[in-house]
């Protein structure tokens, strides 16, 4: 059996495209992903991540564009077992203990890890003997995580993995995760925190309306999610100007219009009134992740279909 | 090394249902006693009431045994767990094979246990007899199998767990499980003899003959098998193309 596909290659997405009728779920992704990075993929409801997810897992046929998980076609890297996956939705096997259903999975693959290691590695040890259907939450995720470990894939695709979990629950959940993907194993997973994906990826992709709207280092999409903006209507000044404020990352004109990208609005506002005077129809906004992604997709928005934006509201 | 534990979690799952053991062996068991124990002397058929019966009442829990793997089926589409192995190096294949490989081991229990009470009951058969019964059971619960796999995969598992037992209740009705037969001649016993439940009944009667099923029993058998297969395929496909 071929065992880490060294042919490299890692994941490559090119011009993926998956509508469900009119809803453009995916649109033209492009995106190469290298062999033991740690990616997030970071967006709101129906921004596509489990889309792409379910595509890179060959779960879906992409209407357009291809997969590539290390050289080859998802229906092959999985039957080599190069691929472990936590889906978003599936409640667990009825009839099962835990150890069980691990156990099952580990002996689909061709060199799985020991089942007691990937239990003790995901804190699953402690309720090995519990039957699958009496788990809480945070219990049935990490049954999840250990399943998709034990066959020691080379990619793990986690969709949104710590959604039942609280605060520390997330938090221990990631700790295991590190622990057992310490050895260049390459994770892609879907989440709705700025914080999660700032903490525990190298790299941020940031998916709105079925489109990659930011992809970089997690300082810089946080710098960019994280910030406000203040809209105006202000002729006659210069976005040089503007950009020059205190508080101020990027100035854009719109006609009248003018947006400012701030790194504190307060401080921004402030300055603006002192300097402009004649600033009118003042607007603040951002704060949250979700406005921030409206934020970031207003523009391309305008220019797209409407129904894929209904849709992913 | 993947199937044998694959087919081992396959049948634990299903023995640990406690409604399975019940189907399959409770009441076929208790069916069996019940009426046959008060008319252990009547030949019925052509045959010794108690044979006929034993006959019967193994190809009614042996039924609830195949059809078994289509409810289990439609529990994984319903809990994701289909999809979970989907992306797994299981091959559809595996899967399917220790599906089928299950289903005739989940029967096994329910023919020893009724050949047992049958003989408990005085039914007298030479081991190459018991032996020629058992081997027509394997062939004439062949489309039992792909009913219970068709209707997995289409419907939804609440839907498909009672569309499997009225196929089951009504092919055994039919058949002659319980004790009546509904024809013995006219354009009704030809639909009868048209059914795969029917000739499983007269197995036992056929091996104590010793000429095992005529010619007709083994074509009933092979075109429903034959008509069905590519049923079950076609719903696989749907379903995998869906899910
Ligand atoms: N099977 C389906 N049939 C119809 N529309 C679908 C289907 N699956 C997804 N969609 C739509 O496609 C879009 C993208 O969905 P997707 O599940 O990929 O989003 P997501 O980013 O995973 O969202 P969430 O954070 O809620 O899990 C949504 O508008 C959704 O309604
Ligand atoms: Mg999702």
């Amino acid at each position: 059996m071929t065992s880490a596909p060294e042919a490299g290659g890692g994941i490559v997405l090119s011009g993926l495209a998956k509508s469900y009728g009119a809803v453009r779920a995916v649109r033209d992704v492009d995106l190469v992903i290298a062999p033991g990075e740690t990616v997030a993929l970071l967006g709101p409801n129906g921004a596509g991540k489990t889309t792409t997810i379910d595509m890179i897992l060959g779960l879906i046929k992409p209407d357009k564009g291809t997969v590539s998980v290390f050289g080859a076609p998802p229906s092959v890297a999985v039957r080599s077992g190069w691929v472990g996956g936590m889906l978003q939705t599936g409640s667990p096997l009825d009839h099962l203990r835990v150890r069980e259903i691990v156990t099952l999975m580990a002996s689909y693959y061709p060199q799985p890890l020991p089942v007691d290691e990937v239990l003790q590695t995901t804190g699953a040890a402690e309720f090995a003997r519990q039957w699958t259907t009496k788990l809480s939450g945070g219990q049935a995720q990490r049954v999840r995580f250990a399943a998709a470990l034990v066959g020691n894939p080379d990619l793990l695709l986690l969709d949104e993995p710590t959604a039942a979990l609280d605060v520390e629950g997330r938090r221990a959940f990631w700790q295991a995760m590190r622990g057992a993907t310490a050895q260049g194993k390459t994770v892609v997973f879907a989440t709705h925190y700025l914080e999660e994906a700032d903490a525990y990826a190298d790299r941020i992709v940031l998916l709105a309306h079925g489109q990659i709207v930011a992809d970089g280092p997690a300082t810089e999409i946080k710098a960019r999610v994280g910030s406000r903006t203040i809209r105006a209507t202000l002729p006659d000044v210069t976005v040089t100007a503007l950009s020059a404020l205190p508080g101020v990352r990027g100035a854009e004109r719109h006609g009248d219009a003018v947006v400012l990208t701030c790194t504190d609005t307060d401080v921004a506002l402030a300055a603006m009134l002192q300097k402009f005077p004649g600033a009118k129809d003042i607007e603040v906004t951002g704060g949250t992740l979700e406005e921030a992604f409206i934020e970031l997709t207003a523009i391309d928005d305008s220019t797209d279909d409407p129904g894929a934006r209904e849709a992913a509201k | 090394m993947t199937s044998a534990i694959h087919l081992r979690y396959e049948i634990l799952r299903t023995l640990r249902n406690p409604l399975f053991s019940g189907l399959t062996l409770g009441l076929p068991l208790v069916l069996f006693y019940s009426i046959a124990s008060a008319q252990r002397h009547k030949t019925f058929d052509g045959t010794s009431f108690p044979l006929y019966f034993m006959t019967a009442m193994a190809a009614y829990g042996a039924m609830w045994a195949t059809v078994a793997p289509g409810g289990r089926i439609a529990r994984d589409v319903a809990t994701g767990w289909l999809r979970q192995m989907r992306i797994t190096p299981l091959r559809t294949r595996t899967e399917f094979t220790a599906k089928v490989i299950g289903a005739y081991l989940l029967a096994l229990p329910t023919l020893i246990l009724l050949f047992l009470a049958g003989a408990s009951l005085g039914v007298r058969l030479g081991a190459t007899q018991w032996l020629e019964m058992a081997g027509l059971f394997l062939v004439g619960l062949a489309p039992f199998i792909v009913i219970g796999f068709i209707l997995g995969y289409l419907l939804p598992s609440d839907a498909a767990a009672a569309a499997l037992a009225g196929v089951v209740i009504l092919f055994a009705l039919l058949g002659g499980v319980f004790g009546f037969q509904l024809a013995t001649s006219g354009p009704m016993f030809d639909v009868i003899k048209g059914l795969p439940s029917y000739w499983l009944v007269q197995a036992g009667k056929t091996a104590l003959g010793g000429g095992g099923w005529p010619a007709e029993a083994w074509i009933v058998v092979a075109v429903w098998t034959a008509v069905l297969i590519p049923v079950a395929a076609l719903a696989y496909r749907r379903l995998a193309s869906t899910a």
